[in-house]
Protein backbone atom coordinates (compact mmCIF):
# COMPACT_ATOMS: atom_id res chain seq x y z
CA UNK A 1 0.00 0.00 0.00
CA UNK A 2 1.19 3.58 -1.17
CA UNK A 3 2.61 5.22 2.22
CA UNK A 4 0.96 8.41 0.95
CA UNK A 5 -2.47 7.04 0.44
CA UNK A 6 -4.27 9.18 3.13
CA UNK A 7 -6.74 6.57 3.75
CA UNK A 8 -3.97 3.95 5.15
CA UNK A 9 -2.19 6.85 6.84
CA UNK A 10 -5.66 7.25 8.99
CA UNK A 11 -5.69 3.45 9.54
CA UNK A 12 -1.83 3.49 10.63
CA UNK A 13 -2.75 5.89 12.89
CA UNK A 14 -5.91 4.10 13.99
CA UNK A 15 -4.22 1.12 14.65
CA UNK A 16 -3.19 1.98 18.70
CA UNK A 17 -5.59 2.31 21.67
CA UNK A 18 -4.08 5.04 22.72
CA UNK A 19 -4.24 7.21 20.10
CA UNK A 20 -8.63 5.95 19.57
CA UNK A 21 -8.87 6.85 23.58
CA UNK A 22 -6.90 10.30 22.58
CA UNK A 23 -9.44 11.22 19.54
CA UNK A 24 -12.48 10.12 21.56
CA UNK A 25 -11.36 12.86 23.91
CA UNK A 26 -10.96 15.71 21.29
CA UNK A 27 -14.13 14.85 19.95
CA UNK A 28 -15.96 16.51 22.98
CA UNK A 29 -13.18 19.83 22.07
CA UNK A 30 -9.78 20.94 22.29
CA UNK A 31 -7.35 19.67 25.28
CA UNK A 32 -4.19 20.54 26.24
CA UNK A 33 -1.43 17.91 26.40
CA UNK A 34 -1.08 17.65 30.24
CA UNK A 35 -5.47 16.88 30.07
CA UNK A 36 -4.71 14.25 26.99
CA UNK A 37 -2.20 12.20 29.43
CA UNK A 38 -4.20 12.28 32.59
CA UNK A 39 -6.05 9.34 31.98
CA UNK A 40 -3.22 7.31 30.89
CA UNK A 41 -0.13 5.76 33.02
CA UNK A 42 2.28 6.90 30.65
CA UNK A 43 5.00 10.02 30.49
CA UNK A 44 4.04 13.41 28.72
CA UNK A 45 6.86 12.56 26.03
CA UNK A 46 5.10 9.16 24.97
CA UNK A 47 1.75 11.15 24.75
CA UNK A 48 3.57 13.53 22.74
CA UNK A 49 5.08 10.77 20.87
CA UNK A 50 1.17 9.41 19.82
CA UNK A 51 -0.01 13.45 19.37
CA UNK A 52 2.99 13.72 16.59
CA UNK A 53 1.31 10.33 14.98
CA UNK A 54 -1.75 12.16 15.01
CA UNK A 55 -0.60 15.20 13.97
CA UNK A 56 1.27 13.92 10.94
CA UNK A 57 -2.10 12.07 10.10
CA UNK A 58 -3.84 15.09 9.98
CA UNK A 59 -6.12 13.97 12.58
CA UNK A 60 -5.15 16.73 14.73
CA UNK A 61 -3.95 19.88 14.84
CA UNK A 62 -2.31 22.16 17.37
CA UNK A 63 -3.73 25.42 18.32
CA UNK A 64 -1.82 28.54 18.46
CA UNK A 65 -2.84 29.69 22.31
CA UNK A 66 0.07 30.38 23.76
CA UNK A 67 2.31 28.27 25.46
CA UNK A 68 -1.24 25.94 26.17
CA UNK A 69 -0.93 25.01 22.59
CA UNK A 70 -4.19 22.79 22.91
CA UNK A 71 -4.84 19.85 20.01
CA UNK A 72 -8.18 20.12 18.16
CA UNK A 73 -9.80 17.06 16.04
CA UNK A 74 -9.66 17.16 12.68
CA UNK A 75 -12.43 15.17 11.42
CA UNK A 76 -12.14 15.56 7.27
CA UNK A 77 -9.86 11.94 8.00
CA UNK A 78 -12.24 9.94 9.64
CA UNK A 79 -15.12 11.02 7.32
CA UNK A 80 -13.40 9.27 4.65
CA UNK A 81 -12.71 5.93 7.42
CA UNK A 82 -16.18 5.78 7.79
CA UNK A 83 -17.37 6.45 4.09
CA UNK A 84 -14.82 3.78 3.30
CA UNK A 85 -16.10 1.37 5.95
CA UNK A 86 -19.79 1.98 5.23
CA UNK A 87 -19.02 1.54 1.48
CA UNK A 88 -18.76 -2.23 1.93
CA UNK A 89 -21.71 -2.83 3.97
CA UNK A 90 -23.53 -0.64 1.54
CA UNK A 91 -22.78 -2.87 -1.53
CA UNK A 92 -23.79 -6.04 0.68
CA UNK A 93 -26.70 -4.80 2.30
CA UNK A 94 -27.87 -3.58 -0.92
CA UNK A 95 -26.94 -6.96 -3.32
CA UNK A 96 -28.48 -9.28 -0.76
CA UNK A 97 -31.95 -7.37 -0.81
CA UNK A 98 -31.58 -7.20 -4.74
CA UNK A 99 -30.92 -11.16 -4.06
CA UNK A 100 -33.93 -11.91 -2.00
CA UNK A 101 -36.31 -10.14 -4.77
CA UNK A 102 -34.38 -12.23 -7.35
CA UNK A 103 -34.30 -15.50 -6.17
CA UNK A 104 -38.14 -14.90 -4.91
CA UNK A 105 -38.58 -14.37 -8.59
CA UNK A 106 -36.57 -17.18 -9.81
CA UNK A 107 -39.03 -19.56 -7.74
CA UNK A 108 -42.51 -17.60 -9.04
CA UNK A 109 -41.09 -18.70 -12.55
CA UNK A 110 -40.23 -22.38 -11.97
CA UNK A 111 -44.08 -22.62 -10.14
CA UNK A 112 -45.63 -21.14 -12.96
CA UNK A 113 -43.51 -22.81 -15.94
CA UNK B 1 -20.18 -19.29 15.04
CA UNK B 2 -23.08 -19.06 16.85
CA UNK B 3 -25.04 -16.78 14.79
CA UNK B 4 -28.35 -17.79 13.76
CA UNK B 5 -29.07 -16.02 10.16
CA UNK B 6 -32.17 -14.47 9.36
CA UNK B 7 -33.46 -13.40 6.19
CA UNK B 8 -33.72 -9.77 5.53
CA UNK B 9 -30.29 -8.94 7.57
CA UNK B 10 -27.05 -9.05 6.32
CA UNK B 11 -24.60 -9.70 9.66
CA UNK B 12 -20.88 -8.89 9.49
CA UNK B 13 -18.42 -10.56 12.00
CA UNK B 14 -14.64 -10.79 12.78
CA UNK B 15 -14.46 -13.86 14.32
CA UNK B 16 -11.02 -14.38 14.47
CA UNK B 17 -8.17 -11.86 13.85
CA UNK B 18 -7.99 -12.49 9.80
CA UNK B 19 -11.18 -13.98 9.55
CA UNK B 20 -13.95 -11.54 8.09
CA UNK B 21 -17.39 -13.38 8.06
CA UNK B 22 -20.80 -12.07 6.17
CA UNK B 23 -23.78 -14.04 6.55
CA UNK B 24 -27.36 -14.22 4.94
CA UNK B 25 -29.82 -16.64 5.32
CA UNK B 26 -32.34 -16.10 2.12
CA UNK B 27 -36.38 -18.01 1.09
CA UNK B 28 -34.97 -20.21 -1.67
CA UNK B 29 -33.67 -24.22 -1.91
CA UNK B 30 -29.76 -24.55 -1.69
CA UNK B 31 -29.31 -25.28 -5.49
CA UNK B 32 -30.87 -22.33 -6.45
CA UNK B 33 -28.76 -19.95 -3.60
CA UNK B 34 -25.78 -21.77 -5.36
CA UNK B 35 -26.60 -20.89 -8.67
CA UNK B 36 -27.05 -17.33 -8.09
CA UNK B 37 -23.33 -16.82 -6.57
CA UNK B 38 -21.73 -19.03 -9.15
CA UNK B 39 -23.71 -18.72 -12.34
CA UNK B 40 -22.79 -15.58 -14.28
CA UNK B 41 -26.30 -14.75 -15.72
CA UNK B 42 -27.79 -14.84 -12.09
CA UNK B 43 -24.76 -12.79 -10.61
CA UNK B 44 -25.25 -9.72 -12.77
CA UNK B 45 -28.67 -9.59 -11.51
CA UNK B 46 -28.50 -8.92 -7.76
CA UNK B 47 -24.45 -8.40 -7.04
CA UNK B 48 -24.55 -4.89 -7.81
CA UNK B 49 -24.07 -2.74 -4.74
CA UNK B 50 -25.62 0.69 -4.47
CA UNK B 51 -28.41 1.31 -6.98
CA UNK B 52 -26.67 2.98 -10.62
CA UNK B 53 -23.75 0.25 -10.56
CA UNK B 54 -24.10 -2.46 -13.78
CA UNK B 55 -21.71 -5.19 -14.32
CA UNK B 56 -20.38 -5.56 -17.78
CA UNK B 57 -17.46 -7.97 -16.91
CA UNK B 58 -18.97 -11.05 -15.28
CA UNK B 59 -16.85 -14.35 -15.70
CA UNK B 60 -16.28 -17.40 -13.90
CA UNK B 61 -14.19 -20.44 -15.12
CA UNK B 62 -16.06 -22.46 -12.09
CA UNK B 63 -13.21 -25.15 -11.32
CA UNK B 64 -10.42 -25.18 -9.36
CA UNK B 65 -7.62 -23.23 -10.92
CA UNK B 66 -10.21 -21.13 -13.26
CA UNK B 67 -9.69 -17.87 -13.70
CA UNK B 68 -12.49 -15.36 -12.40
CA UNK B 69 -13.42 -11.31 -13.41
CA UNK B 70 -16.05 -8.91 -12.40
CA UNK B 71 -15.72 -5.46 -13.43
CA UNK B 72 -18.63 -2.77 -11.96
CA UNK B 73 -19.07 0.28 -13.88
CA UNK B 74 -21.35 3.30 -13.28
CA UNK B 75 -21.38 6.73 -14.80
CA UNK B 76 -19.50 9.00 -13.97
CA UNK B 77 -17.50 6.96 -11.54
CA UNK B 78 -14.08 4.90 -11.94
CA UNK B 79 -14.51 1.07 -12.99
CA UNK B 80 -13.85 -1.46 -10.13
CA UNK B 81 -12.50 -4.80 -10.96
CA UNK B 82 -11.83 -7.76 -9.04
CA UNK B 83 -10.20 -10.85 -9.85
CA UNK B 84 -9.35 -14.31 -8.75
CA UNK B 85 -9.04 -18.17 -9.08
CA UNK B 86 -11.40 -20.63 -8.35
CA UNK B 87 -9.65 -22.90 -5.64
CA UNK B 88 -12.47 -25.33 -5.27
CA UNK B 89 -16.15 -26.34 -6.34
CA UNK B 90 -18.35 -28.32 -4.19
CA UNK B 91 -21.68 -27.44 -5.76
CA UNK B 92 -23.98 -26.76 -3.88
CA UNK B 93 -22.28 -27.13 -0.74
CA UNK B 94 -19.67 -24.47 -1.19
CA UNK B 95 -17.11 -22.73 -3.20
CA UNK B 96 -13.32 -21.50 -2.74
CA UNK B 97 -11.75 -18.55 -4.20
CA UNK B 98 -8.95 -16.21 -4.27
CA UNK B 99 -10.06 -12.94 -4.73
CA UNK B 100 -8.37 -9.61 -5.26
CA UNK B 101 -9.00 -5.50 -6.24
CA UNK B 102 -5.76 -4.75 -7.66
CA UNK B 103 -2.22 -4.91 -6.35
CA UNK B 104 -2.13 -2.69 -3.28
CA UNK B 105 -4.95 -4.74 -1.70
CA UNK B 106 -4.50 -8.04 -0.14
CA UNK B 107 -5.23 -11.20 -1.70
CA UNK B 108 -7.93 -12.82 0.27
CA UNK B 109 -9.44 -16.25 0.56
CA UNK B 110 -13.01 -16.64 -0.01
CA UNK B 111 -15.34 -19.63 0.93
CA UNK B 112 -19.00 -19.30 0.72
CA UNK B 113 -20.89 -22.22 2.03
CA UNK B 114 -24.33 -23.14 1.40
CA UNK B 115 -26.52 -24.26 3.91
CA UNK B 116 -30.43 -25.27 4.20
CA UNK B 117 -32.34 -25.36 7.02
CA UNK B 118 -36.44 -25.83 7.02
CA UNK B 119 -36.80 -24.04 3.72
CA UNK B 120 -33.85 -21.48 4.21
CA UNK B 121 -30.35 -21.43 2.74
CA UNK B 122 -27.57 -19.56 4.85
CA UNK B 123 -24.85 -18.64 2.68
CA UNK B 124 -21.87 -17.62 4.94
CA UNK B 125 -19.15 -15.93 3.41
CA UNK B 126 -15.54 -16.23 4.76
CA UNK B 127 -12.65 -14.08 3.84
CA UNK B 128 -9.23 -14.43 4.68
CA UNK B 129 -6.60 -12.20 5.25
CA UNK B 130 -3.10 -13.05 5.24
CA UNK B 131 -2.72 -10.83 8.54
CA UNK B 132 -4.86 -8.90 10.91
CA UNK B 133 -3.29 -5.60 9.88
CA UNK B 134 -4.42 -6.07 6.33
CA UNK B 135 -8.02 -7.18 7.18
CA UNK B 136 -8.28 -4.24 9.70
CA UNK B 137 -6.66 -2.15 6.95
CA UNK B 138 -8.98 -3.23 4.49
CA UNK B 139 -11.89 -3.69 5.56
CA UNK B 140 -12.24 -0.92 8.22
CA UNK B 141 -13.60 -3.38 11.00
CA UNK B 142 -13.79 -0.33 13.13
CA UNK B 143 -17.04 0.05 12.16
CA UNK B 144 -17.84 -3.75 12.04
CA UNK B 145 -18.59 -4.32 15.96
CA UNK B 146 -17.36 -6.97 18.10
CA UNK B 147 -14.41 -4.61 18.17
CA UNK B 148 -12.42 -3.95 21.27
CA UNK B 149 -13.72 -1.03 23.36
CA UNK B 150 -11.90 1.65 22.26
CA UNK B 151 -12.82 0.70 18.90
CA UNK B 152 -16.72 0.94 19.56
CA UNK B 153 -16.01 4.45 21.10
CA UNK B 154 -14.51 5.62 17.98
CA UNK B 155 -17.16 3.89 15.84
CA UNK B 156 -19.77 6.07 17.92
CA UNK B 157 -17.44 9.02 16.93
CA UNK B 158 -17.81 8.43 13.72
CA UNK B 159 -21.38 8.13 13.76
CA UNK B 160 -21.53 11.53 15.49
CA UNK B 161 -19.49 12.84 12.52
CA UNK B 162 -20.54 11.53 9.40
Amino acid sequence: MPATDTLSTTFAALADPTRRAILVRLADGPATVKELSEPFEMSGPAVSKHLRVLERAGLIHRGREAQWRPRTLEASPLREVAEFAGEFRRFWDASHARLDTYLQRLQEGERTR
Amino acid sequence: MTTVARTGVTTYETPTDTDFVITRAFAAPRRLVFDAHTDPKHIRQWMLGPEGWTMPVCEIDLRPGGAWRYVWRKPNESDLEMTGTVREVVPPERFVTTESWGPEWPETVNTTVFTESEGLTTVTLTMTYPTKKARDEARATGAEGGMDQSYARLDELLARLV
